[in-house]
């Protein structure tokens, strides 16, 4: 397909590995924000920048680029670490993170870094701003695609299915929307504190095609990522675990917010393979 | 007095926009009321219909003004402005994008409706919100120039106009800039500070104060943000009292913003002629008028009471 540094699913899972590793570097340096979602949605990052999209990290603003929404905004981290991995800022800034003056605000704003589409971290909008994207693009004729990752416990806020149903409405093929099905939110269980389930079956009354796949699997994600609707959006559930690939994170919500102690940083750092 | 309402003018000047490929108009169910409905007759495939949900729009509105285009978002501006405050903030404002949010049905004048649907705090949220330029056009004339106007303009816009038909009080070909004021009428002993329908209160008050030999210059701030302190100060330097007058709650809007500006530059007696503070109710647009303090009346009566508060300077 189209992305610049094309890699394979051995590469794909390598590259998931190395933003797990930024993602625990940056948060630590930084004192606080999201690993936790940030390394859920790990291999969907590495998936679409190495393999899925069509874009230019030379080249940020190419017109004929496909397009990225974080809905979840506060995983920011995990993005910026494809980001910086694709070649749109050098990797070295990324521990700028949070930091005063840095391009690598706590949330992604537009305008701030490259490659950066629109501004999120208030929930629930990155679906309303990825339609206007698609429609956009419907109506310059484009056949760029538009993705855009929502959390779990972010589809409680009501513009989401606002979203979902004008996606619907309008046809809109040239959207897929990826779920990041992690089953946590800052209170715990999603199922606890607000049901979201039966998931697929209100995704599919809404009028999206539903695929349900395992997140943490690159050649699953690709194969998901082949299997759109051409006539529909398309609703991609990824089930994943929270804080994966470092055992004390892994579904442990105290790290939805809360950056790695040095002891536990250096910890983390071994269990992923230690420093490249 | 000619009348006409502003939203036929602002369907005018959309539908002379139409002209332009990048400006795209959405309602979200209103369009009839808003007179986007014009735009659609002439461009169908840049009208999008987004349903009754306002903070789908202003998303909507944020990405495709990310892709380059020019955005129009109308509906009443209680929605328009209070349903999706924090949309407007975190989507248009804060990435300063080019979406124009048009709102009728602003004030008490929209009559029958009632409190729900009278929008009297708008012009105070979106002031509040950075990047944000708010515009109050006074009659229909103003409204065609200053969608004009802010079509043109790179940036995020909120512009409020009312529901009924306002007085003509500036010639059809009326330039607008953005950021200016108009001074409609020179005086030398108070300054009447109006914006919308209130513009037609104050040049109304300036003739009864006329007849009771009070001189009162009169003042049209049709952008209340960037609010246009150069042509305040001068004004009242010369006059030194002024009174502020509008269809909107006299906490947050025009009223706050000139105090705001007088008390950073020039202190100056200033009244206040406004919303009290309070929710409206169901009424004819005139009763209401009357009972909220909104009528020639009352900026008269103000006018009064900040002359005598003047300090005379040696």
């Amino acid at each position: 397909m189209g992305s610049p540094n094309g890699l394979d699913a051995n590469g794909l899972k390598r590259m998931a590995n190395r933003i797990r590793m930024h993602v625990i570097e940056m948060t630590s340096e930084a004192g606080s924000g999201h690993p936790g979602g940030s390394m859920s949605s790990a291999e969907l990052f590495a998936v679409l920048y190495f393999n899925v999209m069509r874009h230019d990290p030379k080249d940020p603003d190419w017109p004929e680029r496909d397009k990225f929404v974080l809905s979840k905004g506060h995983v920011a981290p995990g993005l910026y670490a494809a980001l910086a991995e694709a070649g749109y800022f050098p990797v070295d800034e990324l521990l700028t993170l949070r930091k005063m003056g840095s391009r690598l605000q706590g949330h992604p704003a537009k305008g701030k870094l490259p490659g950066i589409e629109v501004s999120t971290g208030s929930l629930g909008q990155g679906l309303s701003m990825s339609c206007g994207l698609a429609l956009a693009a419907k109506l310059d004729k484009k056949d760029t695609r538009i993705f855009c990752l929502v959390g779990d416990g972010e589809l409680q806020e009501g513009q989401n299915w606002e979203a979902l149903m004008l996606a619907a409405h309008y046809k809109l093929n040239n959207l897929t929307v990826f779920v990041d099905r992690n089953r946590l939110q800052i209170m715990g269980c999603t199922e606890e504190t607000l049901s979201i389930d039966p998931l697929a079956a209100k995704l599919k009354a809404f009028g999206l095609k539903v695929i349900s796949t395992d997140g943490h699997n690159v050649k699953k994600i690709m194969a998901a990522c082949r299997k759109v609707s051409l006539t529909a959006p398309t609703a991609i559930i990824l089930n994943t675990v929270k804080g994966k690939g470092v055992s004390f994170m892994e579904n442990n919500i105290d790290f939805h917010g809360r950056s790695c102690k040095p002891d536990e940083k250096e910890k983390a750092m071994r269990e992923l393979g230690g420093a490249q | 007095m000619k009348k006409a309402a502003q939203r036929i003018y602002y369907g005018k000047a959309l539908t002379e926009l139409a002209s332009r490929n990048d400006i795209v108009v959405l309602d979200a169910d209103l369009g009839w009321s808003t007179r986007t409905s014009d735009f659609a007759k002439v461009a169908k495939e840049r009208f999008i219909q987004i349903g009754i949900a306002e903070q789908n729009m202003i998303g909507v509105a944020a990405g495709l003004a990310a892709a380059g285009k020019t955005v129009f978002a109308s509906t009443f501006a209680v929605f328009a402005t209070g349903r999706c405050w924090e949309q407007i903030r975190q989507a248009v404002a804060y990435p300063k994008l080019n979406v124009k949010i048009v709102a009728t049905h602003c004030g008490i004048s929209v009559g029958g409706d009632g409190a729900s649907h009278q929008a009297l705090e708008d012009i105070a949220i979106m002031r509040a919100l950075p990047n944000m330029t708010v515009i109050s056009p006074a009659d229909a004339n103003e409204a065609y120039a200053a969608t004009m106007a802010i079509a043109d303009h790179e940036g995020p816009c909120y512009m409020r106009m009312g529901r009924a038909d306002f007085p003509i009080i500036t010639p059809e070909n009326v330039k607008f800039e953005i950021g200016k004021a108009t001074v409609m009428r020179e005086g030398k002993d108070v300054t009447l500070i109006g914006t919308g329908q209130m513009v037609t209160s104050c040049l109304e008050a300036a003739d009864a104060l006329g007849e009771k030999g009070i001189s009162a210059e009169v003042i049209n701030v049709s952008t209340i943000k960037p609010l246009d302190a150069e042509a305040i100060i001068t004004s009242v330097s010369k006059t030194k009292c002024a009174v502020t007058a509008e269809e909107h709650s006299i906490i947050g809007g025009l009223g706050s913003a000139v105090a705001e500006c007088l008390a950073d530059r020039r202190p100056t007696p200033l009244e206040r002629v406004g919303v009290n503070d309070t929710f409206g109710e169901s009424g004819e647009p005139n009763e209401l008028m009357k009972k909220y303090g909104l009528t020639t009346d009352d900026v008269v009566n103000a006018a009064e009471n900040v002359i005598k508060r003047k300090k005379v300077r040696k």
